[in-house]
């Protein structure tokens, strides 16, 4: 159980006393400019420091975080010649690394399309980002919207960065997804007459936000989970990918395996292979704390740059606004858009609301942390600072109930340790949610530099640009995975798998070793690791 | 100085922080979390945990991401489960009563035990669920089982063998499919999009210059 303290009760006190005033005077959007002063002055992804230049592989002089540099410049888990590729333990068609949402809607749609499809996840499937989404999913299905408007509001909140060939394919087969989950089960939020409930999310500017209670991403998830297992797609779990096996013509041909409790290493030949990774929150970026589940250590960019494929926007993470910041056994951890579209804001200290509620994601947590750091109005925390997200304001406007019915997770959270959500605001900062960057990819799912290597959900680059909405990336695992496992299977159908080869991981250490890098880091990651230090 | 309490993991003892989850206590103490790991939040059910406080008999269930660690407490982690899945095709199965007595006749066999309510970290009422499962009341059954995260701790303490989240994904996804209110503008859009009529709005707005895209966004109307 967790007791406010007393500095904080303090500071509940003028919360609750400005909350009738803040009900019915929203506070002002902000303007083109001083969104792009508080981004530019608070934002992480503008500290410089904590940057550093690649100097080997495709994106060689370009900037990445010091930590994704250590494991993109790392040293390879396997010794190539090491390796008997002349025998593999599997031969399949299409080969998908990931066991979460974007891998999970690939295998199906390949298995669909006739497809020898396997999944490989190092831990189990569904253990992913996907199945802590717990906001929504964007999709422009009502009267008033359009695939042009959800294109506009993406495009802009993603600072006018997103490859369009990757945005247009989200926001038009957005329907479709949706229409495709409906169709396999996933239980929508609807009204009566069948319509769906939607409200909007940060950047929106129409209600385009479909959800399954806050359990959007679990339900989607567990779904498709289901949808795998009836169709008999092998899952071969507890297995990490640990490179990707190319063929004497340099394409993609499979991927060497490692149990991760037995440390086997096995061999998997396949005519195309998707990469459905996922992000990297627990590389724990800067320093922050994640909302992101535990095997979240950017692999996929690892295997795919090791593979000869460039990554698009690697520079740029998402901090989201709303982590929790107390209890500190919860430190990090999700609260979900949905409590601020459903009214609760964002307020210091002195009770005083600092930005409007529904500002895009990296503008709000700049916010936050101008907040804190920048004014010294946040509340002191057993972790550092926060400021409050006032939630009793949605049963005050949504009526009574309204907390229970649409955001049952969240009250379960704080209520596991005595916070009752609908009487008590709680304490948020920003916390490192997504991957905005990955890796290059043309519209067909395919690396723009490697053939036969597919990649779908997170482990994208260049779908969302330099900031992600919320609800788009529910929304991506499932149109890029079906885009993957439609293009992947369709193209296996011709390949011709040649000699199967590592000799680009040789050719990775020559270049490490001249270029003098030595990280000391063995990758792909694969786990976070939370002994103790002094261990 | 920290507050430390005495835990034990598999029988073993270790001292710990009083302020840990019982997952983070492991991590303390010096495990390598690879089973019974996941989301760590509350979402994904890898890591369902039984544990009784020494001197207490009651046995207890949660999950070890959410549950702080107490002293005295004894902690089995148990990571995996052996649910019965039963294999249907969701395009042909109907939500008719028949489809549950096929899939998992057990379901039939509950003593009304309660255990299965009293071992689910959601607080969900599993044996009611289960019950409006037996009489193929699959919106019922949906919505009281919505919150599962297929954790497995229900059918663990189960006299019956009755695998209760498998049972009420089946019944969700039947909902979901066959008995929720269809969408009719979803359909409508989708029906739009294949004919193309979205694809000039489409183009008008890609083609637009950097500069005319971000006047139109900045001047987006809000809908209220």
């Amino acid at each position: 159980m967790y007791s406010y303290t007393q500095e904080q009760l303090d500071s509940i006190k003028k919360v609750e006393a400005t909350r009738q005033e803040r009900l019915s005077n929203l506070h002002a959007r902000m303007t083109a400019e001083q969104k792009d002063a508080v981004l530019k002055e608070f934002h992480p992804d503008y500290i410089e420091g904590a940057y550093e230049t690649l100097k080997v592989g495709p994106n060689k002089g370009e900037k990445v975080l010091h930590e994704l540099a250590d494991l993109l410049q790392g040293k390879s888990r396997l010794e190539p010649k090491k390796i008997d590729l002349k025998n593999p333990d599997y031969d399949v068609d299409v080969l998908v690394i990931g066991g979460g949402g974007a891998g999970s809607s690939a295998a199906i749609t390949a298995h669909a399309n006739g497809a020898n499809v396997m999944i490989v996840t190092k831990l189990r499937i569904g253990d992913a980002n996907s199945m802590m989404a717990e906001g929504g999913i964007q999709a422009a299905d009502k009267p008033n919207d359009s695939p042009a408007q959800h294109y506009l509001d993406a495009f802009g909140g993603g600072h006018f960065a997103a490859k369009p060939c990757l945005l247009e394919k989200l926001v038009k087969e957005a329907p479709d997804a949706i229409r495709w989950l409906s169709d396999l089960g996933v239980m929508f939020d609807k009204y009566e007459n069948g319509e769906m409930v939607t409200t909007h999310g940060g950047g929106t500017s129409r209600k385009r936000m479909h959800a399954c209670k806050d359990y959007s991403g679990a339900e989607i998830m567990r779904t498709l989970r289901d949808e795998v297992m009836n169709r008999g797609i092998p899952v071969v779990d507890f297995t990490a990918a640990i490179e990707i096996i190319k063929d004497n013509e340099g394409k993609a041909a499979g991927a060497v395996l490692q149990n991760m409790e037995t440390g086997e290493i096995l061999v998997a030949k396949a005519k195309t292979v998707i990469i459905a990774t996922g992000g990297a929150g627990r590389l724990h970026y800067q320093g922050f704390p994640t909302s992101n589940h535990y095997g979240a250590t950017a692999d996929g960019l690892v295997l795919a740059y090791r593979a000869g494929a460039k990554l698009l926007y690697a520079d740029t993470l998402q901090y989201h606004p709303t982590g929790a910041a107390e209890p500190t056994q919860i430190y990090g951890a999700l609260v979900t858009e949905k409590v601020r579209s459903l009214g609760a804001q964002l307020v210091n200290k002195d009770g005083e609301a600092f930005v409007y509620s529904l500002e895009t994601r990296d503008v709000t947590a700049s916010t936050i942390i101008r907040e804190c750091k920048g004014r010294g109005n946040g509340v002191k925390t057993t972790d550092g600072e926060g400021v409050w997200l006032d939630t009793p304001m949605i049963d005050i406007i949504g009526g009574e109930g309204t907390i229970e019915k649409r955001i049952p997770a969240m009250m379960r959270m704080f209520g596991k340790y005595g916070i009752d959500i609908r009487k008590e605001p709680i304490l948020i900062y920003p916390t490192l949610h997504y991957q905005n960057g990955g890796i290059d990819i043309n519209a067909d799912g395919q690396t723009t530099m490697v053939e036969n290597l597919y990649v779908a959900g997170e482990a994208v680059g260049g779908i969302h640009g330099r900031n992600r909405l919320m609800g788009n990336s529910l929304l991506d695992i499932i149109v890029f995975g079906r885009n993957a496992g439609k293009y992947a299977s369709e193209k296996a159908k011709s390949v011709k798998v040649g000699k199967l080869t590592l000799s680009h991981v040789n050719d990775f250490n020559k270049e490490l070793k001249e270029a003098g890098v030595n990280t000391g880091k063995l990758s792909p990651q694969l786990l976070p690791n939370y002994k103790r230090q002094d261990m | 100085m920290e507050k430390m309490v005495n835990v034990y993991f598999f029988g073993k003892k270790y001292e710990v922080p009083a302020s840990l989850t019982i997952m983070k206590a492991m991590e303390y103490a010096g495990y390598q979390l690879v089973r019974g790991c996941g989301c760590r939040n509350g979402f994904c059910g890898a890591c369902a945990t039984l544990y009784r406080i020494k001197g207490k008999t009651e046995l207890k269930t949660c999950l070890a991401c959410q549950q702080q660690v107490e002293e005295g407490m004894y902690v089995a982690t148990l990571p995996f489960f052996p649910l019965v899945k039963q294999v249907y095709d969701i395009q042909k199965v109907k939500p008719t009563e028949q489809i549950m007595m096929q899939l998992y006749p057990e379901i039939y066999s509950c003593i009304g035990c309660n255990a299965c309510t009293k071992a689910c970290p959601q607080e969900l009422k599993t044996m009611q669920y289960i019950a409006y499962a037996q009489r193929g009341e699959y919106e019922k059954c949906a919505e009281e089982s919505f919150d599962c995260i297929m954790c497995g701790l229900c059918s663990s303490r189960c006299p019956a063998g009755i695998s209760h989240p498998q049972v009420a994904i089946l019944a969700r996804r039947l909902y979901g499919k066959y008995i929720a209110p269809e969408c009719k503008h979803l359909l409508d859009r989708v029906a739009e999009i294949n004919e193309g009529k979205h694809d000039e709005s489409m183009s008008e707005i890609m083609n637009k210059s950097l500069e005319e895209q971000k006047a139109l966004y900045n001047s987006r109307d809000i809908e209220k």
